[in-house]
């Protein structure tokens, strides 16, 4: 039997009209019943389904663990008026400058990361409870139950970093709305970055206890070198350097830039708090910088994709 | 040995053309690296039969199983399930087999309902009759009533009546069962058999089990013993009891090995220690038993006679006990990095 056939014939033909499944074992089962049974896993269709309801699981995991969202909103707001009011007197000075509003965007994208990589590090869960198997069997490519992942965990992070803009008015930053538009964007596309990053780093991992390492070892260099808590324009040169080498500044600056757009500001105060990412000099223009992720994210998906496709 | 029809069981297939194969292997090997974890079975399973295969843990059935569910590649030899090729038509062979692993594969923090949709979905059942076979299925495995509880708030026994349900979901045409009923209290594992039995008289499919429990042997129309990675015997469980043709001896005797010695010395018969007592072979059983009394010349405290049973078939065929193999061997074939097992 060639697998065309069975598309061809199209889905639920296996079925007799009540929904209950053709009798089988009966001399009158009709040939039919053998070409009708559909083949899934060809059809873009088929594909689809499964994006949707890999998406549509993490959704539902994630709105039924209440204790998970407080306290993930617990320590970026921890970070935004403990951290954050406890060094403005340091920075004011003349200017009287609030610290919180600097920290605003880094703190929204600490949600965003610390989100992200826990929707996907969720992988290793599923692969030692065993429910990752369940999703490998099934007769779909393994590209869709990536990209499922990733959407679903993307857009868990979004929602997160989304609650955190309702904080804005309370650090001094305006409800612009075109600016909450644009913030949103950045972060949806900064949350399938870094989803994409967890589940490369779940493909290679396949102990529980491997969780803590990464998160040591990983997401926190990577938080504290991006910019997200304090200002990168006044660094000593190694510093500087792994500010630049870390992926997350190139994320974090877009959310920063589009913050600051809105804000009154020194031109002394902007240039100490809102350096950008510089290459010898030059300013990466904000749009390069999120043109960096999205490749960045496109590349790294293909490699996870490559990696749950192997076999044995 | 011969291979027979099952007895007792009409043999169509899906189709209705009596004896096509549901499931045909020849040469089947898996090796992973100098370790060849199954050296080259080749057998048939017929549509509508159910098919067991025996066997101590490590030697080779989950590894048999696994290809033919597509989840391994061969290293030589080749298998069609449902007609399709398990290498070059992993898609079609994936779409008509359910599996029921013998680690839960459910998700405890959706409910049942939500994880047999979620499986709908993956499978590509038709949304019209998603509900209706949902209910169907949640009906035939006992837990209509349980369908919006978390699946975390369910038992060993249920859970594994789920994954059942799970796995009859989409129609499959073979329900690949590894070890359904390991790890459960026997009160569960006979009602998972009454189950498995009930939704096969009603679903008309193919069931290919493997199982270590020689009882749930008897269940299947046919039994493959598998042991270091061969298949020793295969036939319907009667013949491979009747082949054996003698009875089982068992004695409790003031001296072992002054027993075993005497044994072969006066009535040429091989015994060994098996289970705490010295165990051999010899056709009519209970004729001897008088013989043995005013001959062997070693007090016998106890004696027990029995019809051959599927462990004597393993004894017969493997020279040792099923458990005996079990605790030789450990779980060192299951390398497979999606079927890296968590034992309960």
């Amino acid at each position: 039997m060639v697998d065309d056939q069975g598309q061809q014939v199209g889905a639920g033909s296996a079925l007799a009209p009540g929904g209950r499944p053709a009798p089988r074992a009966g001399a009158s089962a009709p040939a039919a019943s053998v070409v009708g049974v559909r083949v899934a896993g060809g059809t873009l269709n088929d594909d689809l389904r499964a994006i949707r309801v890999v998406w549509k699981r993490e959704l539902i995991r994630f709105s039924r663990n209440r204790i998970r969202i407080v306290t993930s909103l617990v320590q970026p707001i921890l970070f935004l008026f403990v951290l954050g009011t406890g060094l403005s007197p340091i920075l004011s000075g003349s200017d009287h400058f609030n610290f919180r509003t600097f920290m605003f965007p880094g703190v929204i994208g600490m949600t965003v990361l610390f989100t992200a990589i826990f929707s996907a590090i969720s992988i290793v869960w599923d692969r030692e409870f065993g429910f990752l198997r369940e999703m490998l069997v099934a007769p779909v490519h393994r590209s869709a139950l990536v990209l499922g992942k990733c959407l679903g965990g993307a857009t868990v992070a979004t929602i997160q970093g989304a609650i955190m803009l309702a904080l804005a008015g309370a650090v001094g930053v305006p409800y612009h709305p075109l600016m909450l538009l644009i913030l949103i964007g950045e972060i949806a596309l900064t949350a399938f970055a870094l989803t994409v990053f967890g589940v490369l780093m779940a493909s290679r991992i396949s102990q529980i206890e491997a969780f803590q390492v990464v998160t040591q070892m990983v997401v926190l260099p990577m938080f504290f070198l991006s910019g997200a808590i304090f200002p990168t324009s006044k660094l000593p040169q190694w510093l500087a350097v792994l500010t630049k080498i870390d992926p997350l500044s190139y994320a974090v600056d877009p959310l920063r830039r589009t913050v600051f757009s809105q804000i009154a500001l020194s031109p002394r105060l902007n240039a100490l708090l809102n350096p950008g990412v510089t290459w010898n000099g030059w300013r990466l223009p904000t749009l390069l910088e999120l043109a960096m992720v999205a490749v960045a994210a496109g590349v790294m998906l293909f490699v996870a994709i490559l990696q749950f496709s192997r076999t044995d | 040995m011969s291979r027979t029809e099952p007895q007792g069981q009409a043999v169509v297939d899906a189709s209705g053309t009596a004896g096509q194969h549901s499931i045909a292997v020849e040469g089947l090997a898996k090796s992973y690296g100098d370790l060849v974890a199954v050296k080259g079975v080749t057998f048939n399973v017929d549509a509508g039969e159910t098919f067991g295969f025996l066997g101590p843990n490590g030697a080779g059935k989950s590894t048999t199983i696994s290809m033919l569910c597509t989840l391994v590649d061969p290293t030589s030899g080749r298998a069609t399930v449902a007609g399709f090729d398990v290498v070059t038509q992993r898609s079609s062979v994936r779409q008509h087999i359910g599996l029921v692993f013998q680690d839960t594969t459910l998700d405890d923090y959706l409910t049942a309902a939500e994880n047999l949709k979620f499986h709908a979905e993956l499978y590509g059942v038709p949304r019209a009759s998603v509900a209706r076979r949902l209910a169907d299925v949640m009906e035939m495995v006992g837990l209509a009533d349980r369908a919006d509880s978390l699946v975390r708030t369910f038992s060993g026994g249920m859970k594994r009546r789920l994954e059942i349900a799970r796995g009859l979901l989409h129609s499959p045409r073979v329900l690949f069962l590894d070890e359904p009923t390991v790890g459960l209290d026997p009160q569960t594992r006979s009602n998972i058999w009454e189950y498995v039995t009930e939704l096969k008289r009603r679903e008309g499919i193919t069931l290919f089990l493997t199982t270590h429990y020689m009882d749930e042997a008897e269940y299947c129309d046919r039994i493959a013993i598998m042991d270091h990675g061969s298949i020793v015997a295969i036939d319907t469980p009667e013949a491979l009891k009747a082949s054996i043709g003698e009875d089982r001896v068992e004695l409790h005797t003031a001296d072992d090995t002054a027993a075993i010695a005497a044994l072969a010395d006066r009535f040429g018969i091989d015994a060994s220690v098996s289970e705490g007592a010295v165990a051999f072979h010899v056709a009519a059983g209970e004729q001897f038993v008088p013989r043995l009394f005013a001959e062997l010349g070693v007090g016998i405290t106890s004696i027990r006679v029995a019809r051959p049973t599927l462990d004597d078939v393993f004894m017969t065929y493997t020279g040792r006990t099923i458990r005996d193999a079990e605790a030789s061997s450990g779980d060192r074939l299951r390398s497979s990095p999606f079927m890296r097992a968590r034992r309960g």
